[in-house]
């Protein structure tokens, strides 16, 4: 499994007083966060609590409104930071896939090796293939993404983000649009990369898989981290009663 | 096709390791007497209807006038082949440049009208006036009836007498006043191709770390110009039949041609000819642009394995 560049810090990421709004909506309510190097942290929360918010952030695929993104020791929010060149280092998983439909598995995984690392076809190609054996793909490389399921949609674009070799990924809802039979092949990868020591950020609605992968599970509420701790802390013995309540209420769904 | 889980897919549903359900969109035929039988039924009003035409046309009081003067066989000959001797200008060679200048034009077109789409595009305060040009060009060459630009650029530019640019054959200001008329219309269909691609589309490649221009140009773009190609190509049936606008300025194409030898023999028959021209290039056109998108869309979306 490809497990990114060797970290030069011990803490990967700090998020710092993170506020963000849209037009008078307002998502983010100063977010503190530490991420240590091949640590995994998950995000739970209802819908609209600013998990996906919080992740378009930290690769500044969202300008943030106040508080400082810092990625091993840089401040990547402030001003006259190349944001091509954190994107390179920050993969970042969507709920939709967002593979591009123009393109072959294949292509959608060397595109940006070649285009923004600079890499040679053949190389990118090669490696490309050597992640898609590890995803049991390989036999894929040729298909269109709306010619795949929607589980092998996912682990294409799992492996797309892992060709260009990041030191941190975030996993934003990605099983949330999946067939429930199809959850498990992409959970896997995902458990498989953690195992490899990437260092991730996880937004998810299954807890099951959070409470076995995280190192540090934290509730998301209504913009804040209303409650943060070991995952046996959380969900066997949270002290918010909103965090009680919404653990309560995926119980009750059946997805504990 | 952006796969959003919300949309529905297009083409057969299938089960893994299953047969196709042949739910959504087309399946495997399976009943071919019904089939046969809507055959017969549209082969019966087709005919029908064609005929109801051709009676209508045969009976009119004017019909056999109309048809000495608009299908007279030995003047579309005349009007096909030309007649030197007599002035006459062949309409089949004068077609020969309506080609061309489509050709030239429909090349530089695209280039142009892309070049003005992206500027559009193009995000940040420092390029203001730049996206305000683009819009300025694009309301000026749409609101402007594309006779009076040529007129203009045929006559006024020559009259300028500027070195180089006033002493251009007459058929190179038509050209220039087609393309510039032209790109106005195609960039606004490149826009609305490039807004209909999914912003997600551009955040996946800018969090791969693609440039602003390198995610416009890998992936926006090559999904927005799939998506107009039939409005593309409506536009361009629609350039090659007003290449014949050129012949204001004084310019032999087929249209001019026509003119001369329908004025000459006092016959129309050499426009009907003309029409029955710019149809042979315009209908293989729209069947060969309907066949590339059906076969991409094969390729991308069919789920049986090749």
């Amino acid at each position: 499994m490809n497990v990114g560049k060797p970290p030069t810090s011990d803490q990967a990421l700090r998020l710092e007083g993170i506020y963000k709004s849209f037009e008078r909506n307002q998502v983010l309510r100063g977010i503190d966060l530490e991420v240590g190097s091949h640590q995994v942290v998950c995000l739970i929360g209802s819908s609209g609590s600013g998990k996906s918010t919080l992740l378009r952030c930290i690769n500044l695929l969202e300008p943030v409104d106040r508080g400082r993104v810092i990625f091993f020791g840089v401040d990547i929010s402030a001003a006259g930071t190349d944001v091509n060149a954190v994107r390179r280092q920050i993969g970042i998983v969507f709920q939709a896939f967002n593979l591009f439909p123009h393109m072959t598995v294949l292509q959608n995984i060397t595109l940006a090796p070649i285009r923004v690392l600079g890499k040679p076809r053949r190389q990118a190609e090669e490696e490309a293939d050597a992640l898609l054996r590890q995803f049991g793909l390989y036999d894929k490389r040729k298909e269109y993404p709306d010619r795949i399921s929607g589980g092998q949609q996912q682990r294409a674009a799992i492996a797309r983000a892992l060709a260009m070799q990041p030191r941190l990924m975030l996993l934003d809802e990605v099983t949330s649009a999946l067939d429930p039979e199809l959850v498990a092949e992409v959970l896997n990868v995902i458990r498989a990369l953690a195992g490899a020591g990437m260092t991730m950020v996880i937004a998810t609605h299954e807890m099951g898989f959070a409470r076995g992968i995280a190192n540090r599970v934290c509730f998301l509420d209504n913009g804040v981290i209303l409650e943060q701790g070991p995952p046996e802390q959380i969900f066997r013995n949270p002290q918010q009663p909103r965090t009680q309540r919404f653990l309560q209420s995926i119980t009750d769904a059946g997805h504990l | 096709m952006f796969s959003d889980p919300g949309q529905p897919v297009e083409g057969p549903l299938v089960i893994p390791g299953g047969p196709p359900l042949g739910i959504m969109g087309p399946g495997p035929r399976r009943q071919p007497l019904r089939g046969r039988r809507a055959i017969a039924v549209s082969a019966v009003s087709t005919v029908a209807f064609l005929g109801l035409l051709a009676a209508l046309f045969f009976l009119a009081p004017g019909s056999a006038q109309v048809r000495r003067t608009f299908f007279n066989l030995p003047d579309a000959r005349t009007a096909f082949l030309g007649d030197p001797q007599h002035g006459i200008f062949s309409v089949g060679a004068a077609f020969v440049l309506n080609i061309e200048m489509f050709l030239v034009a429909e090349v530089l077109i695209l280039i142009l009208a892309m070049v003005i789409a992206v500027i559009r595009q193009l995000q940040g305060p420092v390029l203001f006036p730049l996206r305000m040009l683009a819009i300025a060009y694009t309301d000026f060459f749409r609101g402007v009836p594309l006779i009076l630009v040529i007129y203009a650029i045929g006559f006024g530019v020559p009259a300028l007498n500027l070195a180089g640019v006033s002493t251009q054959k007459t058929v190179v200001y038509g050209l220039v006043a087609l393309v510039l008329s032209y790109s106005a219309y195609v960039s606004e269909v490149y826009r609305a191709g490039i807004e209909s691609v999914h912003p997600s589309q551009v955040a996946a490649g800018r969090s791969l770390g693609l440039s602003q221009w390198q995610s416009m140009r890998s992936v926006v773009m090559p999904q927005a110009v799939r998506r107009v190609i039939p409005p593309l190509l409506n536009d361009f049936i629609s350039l090659q039949k007003d290449t014949a606008l050129v012949a204001v300025l004084g310019v032999i194409e087929a249209n001019r041609a026509a003119g001369i030898e329908s004025s000459t023999d006092f016959n129309y028959t050499g426009y009907t000819v003309a029409a029955v021209l710019f149809l042979a290039l315009t209908v293989p056109l729209a069947r060969f642009t309907d066949y590339l998108i059906a076969r991409d869309r094969r390729r991308r979306q069919a789920t049986t394995a090749r």
